[in-house]
């Protein structure tokens, strides 16, 4: 079996008094898909923002790729990581926002371009030919002079998404893409996300309240609440027949 | 009474001090935006002590009246450094660049505070440096916030620049009020003319402004 | 000049420049009260529904507000007594309240129409529906709506003000740079009384931005509260 390409360890974060991870094991393998619900407030995001670097864990560690995230050895002693480890070893994660966040003072192909450009230090052309096929891809090939604020909610969740993939990640984060979305544009944003998934390179965490399209894309669903992982399995297991009560009465909440 | 040979009299006495009102109001501007964007980020940075010591001066920047500023640095500047050459041009302008750059700097450090959050992360999932993200990300952002304040401090600098005849500089309003000391008759006309001047240098600037305020609309994601 | 600082000098001029500290906040007391009141007088003038008035009165406005008030102040005080007929002469202090007042007011008008402009039309709708006269309707629903989230920008431009009134002394109103200057100027040491001078400004422009501050704070907290409310009493 192959190594994990993330591991979490015991990992807790309270913010303040509030203690909203109490203890999170998790593996995740290269190319796994796995998809995370849960209550709100359960913090499910919190899990993915930690890995991205956006939230320091309290207590715990976060392997990545066989390195230490928030901690790093110097002198044989472990600290905490600076911002140069945490750029080495973020660098195969890219991270899709439940707001977009897309820059606004830069049009759709700035947005995908810029970060190959500076942070990869790709020449320019060559960052620009890709950021226009994977907007192709995404099927926005015609916005390119476009501004983020010209854009539907679906049509900007898509250029974020191809603003992640260009920076060719192992891992690709997604935190609740669809919930700021108007209904009818979330079926669009769902079936890039399904077309990124059956090209199966990468390993995915989903962050989500589809429970359908959970169901469907997932190798692995993970129930959380109260702070820990209080079930988990295939989408069969956890969808179809789980005994966790908790777990069944937020379910039903979604089949009416 | 306004009389067109009166006027073709003033007209050109006061041209001879537009130089120094333009002058000064332009070497204000360059060094009160410089002045502004070092004490906006100094204020936002990481060391304690360069924090306090900034924020020690736009309080007292703030605090006091720009005109008591003139005087003191005046008075102070070639005690302080010792030199004399010049020292009621660079009263002036430093006078109007520390104080109006004090001003300034508190909408340079509001902007950047305010670009939305989710900027910042977008960016560090996009795993850029700190640096990478101010320089690609927040400042371009925040710049386009600063743009309507930083044009109507265009004009409250240009205002500011008529304090400079008081501590000697020969610019518009010194020929005015020699004028007027000469035939105090002609006051109203000197005045009115005075003030047309300062009216026409305004207009660029204020146009400037109405052009930085439609500008700064499109483009920012603030909290 | 004295070539270095002293300690005797400041506090030899230290009581003499406060003889001037009356005269210093009178006069932006004076003035403010001026531009309160003026800026009233643009508000409405904007409102006349005439083209030409409107674009008139807004190009007054942008003049004085353009033009250095140290030069409008200069106007009152030499030329407006040599101007004929309507010209007359005033005392420094009177023609300083003038000056500043009227150069702020143009700053005042702007605040009371950005208040007015913020009142929401339904509330206009719900007053002509009840069938309020004109007067009614300003007095009992724009007004007591418009005026009070202007009250932190109004306590700025008391600060500002304050801060502006020393221009004053050069048309010879004795506050207290006035004073400072005439001590100078008599035994050659400016740089102590102006210090004092200008503590004497941090000192009180100081806590009063404070004040206002906390203030803007209460106010905000205030009225969202209330937009709170109101939409969802839109809701329901």
């Amino acid at each position: 079996m192959a190594n994990p390409i993330v591991k979490y360890e015991n990992v807790h974060k309270s913010f303040g008094e509030v203690k909203v991870l109490k203890g999170i094991d998790l593996d995740l393998m290269p190319a796994e898909k796995v998809a995370v619900i849960g209550p709100s407030g359960s913090g499910k995001t919190t899990i993915i923002r930690m890995l991205m670097t956006l939230e320091q864990p309290t207590l715990g560690s976060i392997v990545v790729d066989g390195k230490n995230l928030w901690q790093m050895e110097k002198n044989d002693q472990l600290m905490d990581a600076n911002e140069k480890h945490l750029r080495q070893v973020r660098g195969d994660i890219g991270m899709v926002f439940q707001h977009f966040n897309l820059f606004p003072h830069l049009t759709i192909l700035e947005n995908c371009m810029t970060a190959p450009i500076h942070v990869q230090k790709e020449s320019k052309a060559s960052a620009k030919n890709r950021s226009i096929e994977m907007l192709e891809k995404v099927g926005l090939g015609d916005k390119l002079e476009n501004y983020p604020s010209q854009l539907s909610g679906g049509q900007k969740q898509r250029v974020a998404m191809a603003r992640a993939l260009v920076m060719r990640p192992k891992i690709m984060l997604f935190d609740e893409v669809t919930s700021a979305l108007d209904p009818e544009l979330v079926e669009e944003v769902l079936t890039v996300i399904r077309g990124i998934a059956n090209e199966g390179k990468m390993a995915m965490v989903l962050v989500t309240h589809e429970m359908e399209f959970a169901q469907d894309i997932a190798d692995r669903v993970l129930f959380l609440d109260g702070g820990v992982i209080a079930e988990q399995g295939s989408p069969d297991e956890v969808f179809g027949n789980s005994e966790n009560e908790r777990l069944q009465s937020f379910l039903h909440r979604f089949r009416r | 009474m306004i009389t067109i040979s009166a006027i073709s009299d003033i007209f050109p006495v006061l041209m001879q001090g537009i130089k120094i009102t333009v002058t000064v109001l332009i070497a204000s501007i360059i060094c009160g935006y410089l002045m502004a964007f070092i004490a906006g980020f100094c204020r936002l940075s990481n060391n304690v002590i360069l924090r306090k010591f900034t924020g020690l001066y736009v309080e007292v920047f703030r605090g006091t009246s720009l005109i008591v500023q003139l005087f003191w640095l005046y008075y102070a500047l070639p005690i302080l450094f010792g030199f004399d050459l010049g020292s009621d041009f660079w009263a002036g302008v430093l006078a109007i660049s520390l104080n109006y750059g004090a001003y300034m700097s508190e909408i340079v450090r509001g902007s950047i505070l305010s670009v939305a959050k989710g900027q910042t992360e977008a960016a560090t999932a996009l795993n850029m440096s700190s640096f990478q993200r101010m320089r690609l990300v927040i400042f371009p952002q925040a710049v386009r916030m600063m743009l309507p304040e930083f044009g109507n401090y265009l004009i409250q600098m240009l205002k500011a620049t008529s304090l400079v005849s008081l501590i000697g500089m020969t610019d518009i309003l010194y020929y005015g009020d020699i004028l007027r000391s000469s035939n105090l008759s002609q006051a109203p006309t000197v005045y009115l003319l005075v003030l047309v001047f300062y009216f026409i240098l305004a207009l660029p600037l204020i146009w400037l402004t109405r052009r930085m305020e439609s500008y700064s609309k499109k483009g920012v994601a603030s909290q | 000049m004295n070539g270095n600082w002293s300690w005797d000098t400041f506090f030899e001029a230290l009581p003499i420049v406060l003889e001037g500290i009356g005269i210093t906040i009178g006069l932006t007391i004076a003035c403010y009260l001026f531009a309160l009141i003026f800026g009233f007088v643009w508000t409405i003038l904007r409102r006349i529904p005439n083209k030409p008035i409107n674009w008139i009165v807004t190009w007054v406005m942008e003049f004085i507000r353009s033009t250095p008030p140290l030069v409008q102040l200069f106007f009152i005080f030499y030329a407006w007594p040599m101007v004929p007929v309507i010209g007359m002469a005033l005392d420094p202090f009177t023609s300083a309240v003038l000056g500043l007042g009227i150069h702020f007011s143009t700053y005042i008008g702007e605040v009371y129409r950005s208040g007015i402009e913020a009142v929401e039309k339904g509330q206009w709708e719900a007053s002509t529906a009840l069938n309020f006269s004109t007067r009614q309707k300003w007095i009992k629903i724009i007004l007591p709506q418009a005026i009070p989230p202007t009250i932190p920008m109004l306590g700025n431009y008391l600060i500002i003000m304050f801060k502006e009134v020393p221009l004053a002394s050069t048309i010879g109103v004795v506050g207290i740079l006035h004073m400072a200057n005439s001590y100078g100027a008599q035994y050659w040491a400016y740089l102590e009384p102006l210090t004092i001078v200008a503590i004497l400004f941090l000192i009180l422009s100081y806590p009063s931005a404070i004040l206002i501050s906390k203030l803007e704070k209460k106010m905000n907290r205030r009225f969202d509260k209330k937009a709170i409310v109101n939409s969802k009493g839109a809701v329901t």
